[in-house]
């Protein structure tokens, strides 16, 4: 029985962080608040991203994609029906008519990520290495070169103007308390040591019987239907375009799960909240700020400058994260 | 759709492009097991520095000498705070790294040149075409061709007939024991980052050529499918290397000339799909016939 709480205690920390974010987000301003909602949404990416990468060992630029499919899905679904034809005018006719609410539009979004992740994954999960990056990231190519011409699914290269902005606060706390609860169950469960034994030793995991290729694809399933999820709440969140869920969308949330650390659940969390923070505080600072007293005011594009070089930092001098790519215990 | 010569020799042009990049990369991984993403920002800069050479009204050499400059020591740079650092680190990690480096580069650019980048006007003159038997071919198809292959026959001399080529190639196989026998991975490296740099200067001059407008994600899209084509030929020899990048330019080329538009745009996805079913056919790569097989 302790051990079984000694275990549970793990999700103690990355939850709290989220919830802690949200209670700060309660305390500021609203314009300052649209940054806590947005740094909710990328936790639950990154908490995605870590099931695969985390747990596997295997390198995936192509997780975006799924967000992307999410957005997509829950956004065509829930812009009022009446403004279809002006944002999407070339909608498939079955799209066309069809709306749903809020909380129907984000299952949806995680249900097609996780049925695209599976798709994709059943051919995919037999790579690894170098093979796997580029694989993935073809997938990545593919699915926005499709979406970004494909005017029958979605508003091609237009924006997704008219989606509810429901993705307050609370829905964004909510969601990313999801994808860490679902990430930790994953974790703990059969499947998750065993995909984390193929990712520890290889051969020896094919000895007591893992199979490498199954349990890669089980993960990355559940990867790809958290990453959905966040990608409906992104689309409730702000008006997306297509290049909204591209590169640089990839590049950021792989750099928030490195900086934190692959190894756990904590550093996927904390990598997010960090990134973030340090990402919103500069992106503030270059309309001019105040620290201190004293007065700053940097040139637009800092930003993405400086997190570039910490993730390079934080690889070169500590590969495994701030967090070591240890959960944090609080009790033995 | 149909193929024309025209098409052909734009596919041969950005094919011989393609496989200069694809060496440049694959010298790299040889002796570092590094997989350079930020390959292409080194072209970028290179481009950027051939536009404002020619908004100073340089001449054409200059500009030229300036871009080699420019690129060969933002290759150092890298060499030196980035490759050196992450050095036995697993493929993944450095190339995530290399990735930042990508978008960091990428971003300083758009700081310092702004999102709608710079005319390079002097080398625009190679882009008018010859007529050559009824077909309009442009002189920078015939000038990369020849370029290139005089550069991979350069290269080839140098591999096989000196000294360093004999210790890069050595490296390049199993770098501990040439390390043990006396090669010095530091010079080997960093004479393999030269080299990859000189190609990126190369490769900037021509591309510019065809693109006179420099932006900051210049080249971005091409390092990602010569990185590709790479992969798919198969990383771990040069020739098998170059061929995956030429092969996935010269496909590139030929069928962004050939399909009509309302298919071309879909071109990413066909050479990507492709890509991938390669490398679930032959995940090696294309071109590697070696019988060696993993065990267990």
């Amino acid at each position: 029985m302790s051990r079984r709480l000694a275990g549970l205690q793990e999700v103690v920390a990355p939850a709290g962080l989220v919830i802690v974010a949200a209670l700060l987000g309660t305390l500021v301003s609203v314009s300052t608040q649209a940054y806590f909602t947005d740094t909710l949404v990328k936790v639950g990416i990154v908490v995605a991203l870590w099931v695969f990468i985390g747990n596997s060992g295997v390198l995936s630029f192509g997780h975006i994609s799924f967000v992307a499919l999410g957005a997509w899905t829950a956004g065509v679904l829930s812009v009022p029906a009446g403004e279809k034809p002006a944002i999407m005018p070339n909608l498939a006719h079955f799209l066309l008519h069809r709306h749903v609410g809020n909380v129907q539009s984000l299952v949806l979004a995680a249900v097609v990520g996780g049925v695209a992740a599976l798709v994709v994954g059943i051919p995919l999960m037999r790579l690894s290495g170098l093979a796997a990056g580029i694989a993935t990231f073809a997938v990545l190519e593919i699915t926005h070169n499709l979406l970004q011409y494909e005017e029958k699914i979605g508003p091609g290269l237009n924006t997704f103007s008219s989606v509810p902005e429901t993705t307050g606060l609370r829905q964004a706390a909510l969601g990313a308390l999801v994808c860490v609860a679902v990430a930790f169950f994953y974790a703990r469960s059969r499947y998750g040591r065993l995909l984390r034994a193929t990712r520890e030793d290889n051969a020896a995991a094919r000895a007591v019987g893992a199979s490498v290729y199954g349990q890669r694809l089980v993960a990355f399933t559940v990867s790809g239907l958290l990453a959905g999820l966040a990608g409906g709440l992104y689309v409730h969140l702000l008006p997306v375009q297509i290049d909204s869920v591209y590169l640089d969308l990839t590049f950021i949330t792989l750099a928030m799960l490195v900086v934190g650390g692959t190894g756990s659940l904590f550093g996927a969390v904390v990598g997010a909240l960090a990134v973030s923070a340090l990402d919103s505080w500069l992106a503030v600072a270059e309309n001019g700020t105040s620290l201190f007293g004293w007065h700053i005011d940097l040139p637009s594009g800092t930003a993405d400058i400086v997190v570039g070089v910490l993730m390079a930092a934080v690889l070169i001098l500590r590969p495994s994260g701030l967090t070591g790519g240890r959960e944090l215990r609080l009790w033995r | 759709m149909t193929v024309t010569w025209q098409n052909l020799a734009d596919g041969l042009a950005l094919g011989a492009i393609f496989a200069l990049m694809a060496v440049g990369i694959g010298l790299v991984f040889g002796v570092l097991r590094l997989v350079n993403f930020a390959y292409g920002q080194l072209v970028m800069a290179g481009a950027f520095a051939l536009a404002l050479a020619s908004q100073w009204n340089w001449p054409l050499w200059a500009g030229i000498a300036l871009c080699v400059a420019v690129v060969l020591v933002l290759s150092l740079l890298m060499d030196v705070l980035v490759f050196r650092p992450l050095r036995g680190q697993s493929p993944a990690v450095m190339l995530v790294a290399t990735f930042a480096v990508a978008i960091l580069l990428e971003n300083a650019a758009l700081m310092k040149f702004g999102a709608l980048g710079k005319i390079a006007t002097s080398v625009a003159s190679l882009n008018q075409p010859w007529t050559i038997g009824g077909v309009d071919i442009r002189k920078i198809s015939i000038v990369a061709v020849i370029v290139a292959a005089v550069c991979l026959g350069l290269l080839s001399l140098l591999l096989n007939r000196t000294e360093i080529g004999l210790h890069m190639r050595a490296a390049s196989m199993d770098s501990a024991t040439a390390r043990m026998l006396g090669v010095r991975a530091n010079r080997v490296i960093s004479v393999a980052v030269l080299i990859a740099g000189l190609l990126a200067a190369i490769v900037a001059v021509m591309l510019t050529v065809q693109t006179p407008l420099v932006t900051p994600d210049f080249a971005l899209n091409d390092t990602i499918i010569v990185l590709a084509g790479v992969v798919v030929g198969g990383l771990n020899r040069p020739i098998p290397a170059t061929l995956g990048g030429f092969l996935i330019g010269f496909a590139t080329g030929v069928l962004g000339g050939a399909l009509p538009t309302n298919q071309s745009q879909y071109l990413p996805t066909f050479i990507f799909t492709a890509v991938i079913l390669v490398l679930l056919v032959r995940p090696r790569g294309l071109f590697d016939f070696s019988k060696t097989v993993e065990r267990v």
